[in-house]
């Protein structure tokens, strides 16, 4: 079938096979790579994406639900020559290393402080307790986060 | 090595430089191995064994083959050149013929129009076997003669004793790398016979020895290129899918490409090795050692992988970083049914760690003084010989202040928070307050830095000044680490300009670099940038007689005598080097020698809340103190130690792969449980900048340090809240809630 939706403020076409995921119909179909694939099974955030708003993990979500809704990825959330503040924090902070887990945090990130601006360290560390990181340990990942809280109280 | 540090550049060593890749990683850009895509490429899929021990009986690929969408079937037959891989021997088969030796392993390959009917094939393919009964148990294998490697160290009167013993016995379990990106990439046929690959690795030059033997072609024939590396912590030594992409794109003519899933990815790539280790400490009345005896046995699964090097190291750090005159160790590295262990992030001398710092603790209780105080008058410094293997301690060791900077930490806030999130159990809400009991642990561990036993071990690097900028080429593999931000720097403070770009070259373009493991990149490959980037600063000053140089070109005296563009008027300045360490002995057959050319030693405090009814386990606060040479990042150095933190506490409290008779049961993010966001602790990272004797500005390796001794250190805290022995690890909430002791 062929399903439309919203990516990253633009209307998309795209053609959908049975049970396929968001995030295969994101990365296949639409070219749309930044949404990573590490577990393909809801355990890892490295596929978050925001669905009408909301954070999903896009590999638990079937590509036909996804009709008619908008969805950001981490291409959508800066411009090309202007990164969103979420991004450049986790380049100043260092939390970005192998940065496969990256897309997934920036788009959570950007979601708990679109609801919360101002989180606390233990509001962060729940928000973005469903995205894995196996390099940095998580410490930069909160001094990022932490900072961008922390312009917003001050 | 020179440790001049020469006019001060932007983004030059010691500053915290953010990452040249940071931005297309934020971005969603970096193109990762599991990216790449071609135009009219194929998917290809892999058929693998259910039975960890099997012969297999016939193959049918028939039934694969008539599927519609489907170009290649491939078993063992068409596997053109060597049968087998394997760094060190190669014995894993490409793909399995007469019998299946692990839970997973590759006996054919498909390729097809799509993922899916890739996969369809794979599943349609006939295959009989007559079930064998695996070996699975270390000890056992022992008996058997299964050993890949065993060795010895024996030094001293090996029938001294000492006035106080210890003894105790050591279990771990195996820990996956887990690293985030799965094993994936594409591989193009080059239309005259030839191939290229791109796939994640740690050392392109070393797989491409391995892939050209395999295939049966050329050395030029086969370019591998560097692709973008989810994560790796000794995963990707070894090979997964290289050749099984470059036989199908040779056989079909067209891309293929392959992408394993987790659980595929969980066959596909080697462990950490599990160990059972028995220790005997024995110590004067003042707690001097006196005599170490210890028996390791590594289980190295079915193939030999690199667990010669592992068993190695895990004999020469058996001890850790203390003083020892007389020594028997026997190390194992055994054969069995298990899915084949390599190398992670410590590499044998994580084992270890969890056993000697558990018997000094023993030690420290029994003769009844403090077990830092203990630690302290057997640590190992300057001078000083290595236990196992004799070699006396040239390079910078400050084992004292690592230990002391730790101490010297405000002690740890003993009050338990009542907030569910802070609490064992977290927000299932399983444990109150009142129930919970607190434990303070100490572990230190050591490693070496680079290859060792005699390896000829080098890096190339090429350095060109062009008028754009500098161009640093290497082959040396970023996968995360940041050694691209570390390469950049160094030429940078060399050549005193900031225009510098790192390109990563495929194995056609440029020499090895060697393996980024065994925390050698920061010294090896940076050092041959150093020595590349140094000998392009000495033609440039003598093509002008000047006497130094920065980004606007060569000066004497203070003024500029040659703009960058007259100095390449004539063409790049343009250095290559093959830069080598110190050379390393092979062991006498005792395990005596130089064996190793560096060291680094690192130190962690743990402090823990315990549900002793559950067997919960929450770990409040870890705090690492570590040796790392000259800092060239800050901000790298303290990244290094936190994910390597962080994977010493998975490790001891909740990462461990389940074996059942051979079969893997967890293989998969949902019952393999890595430490989240709310399992981690705040870190305080204390480093000791002490310059080491060789690498560039004095940089030393590091990045395995902060995996040894962090779970040793939270099995202290464990320990001590519990008052249990709890001798394994990943300890299991049964192991504290059901012990009898
Ligand atoms: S890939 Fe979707 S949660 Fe891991
Ligand atoms: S940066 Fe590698 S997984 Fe997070």
């Amino acid at each position: 079938m062929k399903i439309t939706l919203v990516v990253n403020r633009e209307e998309r076409e795209a053609a959908v096979h049975g049970p396929e995921s968001l995030l295969f119909v994101l990365r296949e179909r639409l070219g749309l790579l930044g949404a990573k694939d590490a577990c393909l099974q809801g355990e890892c955030g490295s596929c978050t994406v925001l669905l009408d708003g909301e954070a999903v993990c896009s590999c638990l979500v079937m590509a036909g639900d996804a009709a008619g809704s908008e969805v950001l990825t981490v291409e959508g959330l800066g411009t090309e020559d202007e990164l969103h503040p979420v991004q450049a924090a986790f380049v100043e902070h260092g939390a970005v290393q192998c940065g496969f887990c990256t897309p997934g945090f920036l788009i959570s990130t950007a979601h708990l402080l679109g609801h919360n601006p101002t989180p606390t360290t233990d509001e962060i560390r729940e928000a973005l307790a469903g995205n894995i990181c196996r390099c940095t340990g998580y410490g930069a990942v909160l001094r990022a986060v932490e900072s961008l809280a922390g312009e917003r109280r001050s | 090595m020179s440790t001049t540090t020469r006019t001060r550049v932007k983004g030059g060593i010691g500053e915290s430089v953010t990452r040249p890749d940071g931005v297309p990683k934020v971005q969603g850009d970096f193109a990762y191995a599991s990216d790449l895509q071609a135009e009219g490429m194929l998917w290809g899929a892999t058929r693998r064994s259910p039975h960890p021990f099997a012969r297999i009986t016939a193959i049918d690929i028939a039934p694969a083959l008539a599927i519609a969408g489907v170009f290649a079937v491939l078993t063992h037959d068409d596997v053109p050149g060597r049968p087998t891989v394997g760094q060190i021997k190669p014995d894993r088969p490409v793909l399995a013929g007469g019998e299946v030796r692990y839970w997973g392993q590759p006996i054919a390959i498909t390729a097809a129009e799509d993922a899916e009917t890739a996969r369809r094939a794979a599943a349609a393919i006939v295959i009989e076997y007559e079930l064998l009964e695996p070996l699975t148990d270390l000890v056992k294998a022992q008996e058997q003669g299964e050993v890949f490697r065993h060795v010895r160290s024996l030094r001293g009167e090996p029938d001294s004793h000492g006035e106080i013993v210890v003894e105790g016995y050591y279990e771990m379990g195996t820990q996956d790398q887990a690293a985030l990106g799965t094993e994936a990439g594409i591989a193009f046929p080059d239309g005259e016979g030839g191939v290229d690959l791109f796939a994640p690795s740690q050392w392109i030059h070393e797989d491409h020895g391995q892939i050209v033997a395999s295939l049966g072609l050329r050395d030029e024939q086969v370019r591998v290129h560097p692709a973008g590396v989810g994560g790796a912590f000794g995963s990707r030594e070894d090979l997964s899918l290289q050749v099984h992409l470059c036989l199908l794109a040779l056989y079909t003519g067209r891309p293929v490409r392959m992408v394993y899933d987790r659980q595929e990815s969980f066959a596909g790539h080697v462990h950490r090795h599990a160990a059972r280790m028995w220790y005997r400490h024995e110590a004067d009345s003042q707690g001097n050692l006196i005599r170490v005896e210890a028996k390791l046995l590594l289980d190295g699964g079915a193939y030999t992988e690199t667990s010669p090097a592992v068993i190695a190291n895990a004999v020469y750090f058996s001890i850790g970083p203390y003083r020892c005159p007389n020594v028997v160790i026997d190390g194992y590295a055994v054969r069995t049914n298990n899915p084949p262990s390599g190398a992670m992030r410590g590499f044998g001398a994580v084992q270890t760690c969890f056993a000697y710092e558990a018997q000094m603790d023993r030690l420290a209780a029994e003769i009844g003084i403090d077990p830092l105080e203990l630690r302290l008058r057997n640590a190992l410094g300057p001078g000083d010989q290595l236990p196992t293997s004799g070699q006396v301690i040239t390079e910078p060791l400050p084992t004292v202040e690592v230990i002391n900077v730790l101490r010297a930490l405000p002690a740890p806030d003993l009050d338990v928070i009542d907030d569910p999130l802070h609490l064992p159990g977290g927000t299932g809400l399983t444990t109150t307050r009142e129930g919970v009991v607190r434990g303070v642990g100490y572990a230190v561990g050591l490693k070496n830095l680079a290859f060792a036993e005699a390896f000829d071990d080098y890096a190339e690097a090429r350095v060109v000044l062009t008028p754009q900028g500098v161009e640093v080429h290497t082959a040396a593999i970023e996968v995360g680490q940041g050694m691209v931000t570390v390469l950049q720097q160094i030429a940078r403070s060399v050549l005193g300009t900031e225009h510098v770009v790192v390109l990563f070259d495929d194995t056609s373009r440029i020499g090895s670099a060697g393996s980024t493991s065994a925390s050698r990149q920061t010294q090896m490959a940076g050092g041959a940038v150093f020595a590349a980037a140094s000998a392009v600063r000495r033609a440039a000053l003598q093509r002008v007689g000047g006497d130094d140089m920065d980004a606007q070109g060569v000066r004497r005296g203070g003024s500029l005598v040659a703009t960058v563009e007259d100095l390449c008027a004539a063409g790049p300045v343009e250095e290559t080097v093959r830069f080598r360490h110190p050379d390393t002995e092979e062991p006498d057959e005792n395990g005596q020698g130089n064996l190793h050319v560096d060291f680094s030693v690192a130190a962690h405090r743990a402090v823990v809340d315990v549900d002793p009814e559950l067997g919960l386990v929450r770990v409040v606060s870890i705090d690492a103190a570590q040796e790392v040479g000259t800092v060239l990042n800050p901000q790298s150095v303290v990244g290094q130690i936190e994910g390597g933190t962080m994977q010493g506490l998975g490790l001891a409290i909740m990462e461990e792969l389940i074996f059942d008779k051979g079969i893997v049961r967890n293989a998969n993010f949902t019952d393999y449980l890595l430490p989240t966001f709310l399992d981690a602790p705040p870190i305080a990272s204390i480093v000791i900048e002490e310059p080491g004797n060789w690498g560039p500005f004095g940089a030393k390796g590091f990045s395995e340090l902060p995996a040894i001794s962090s779970g040793p250190a939270v099995m202290a805290a464990i320990r001590a809240a519990t008052n249990q022995p709890l001798t394994r690890m990943p300890v299991r909430p049964e192991d504290i809630a059901l012990s009898d002791s």
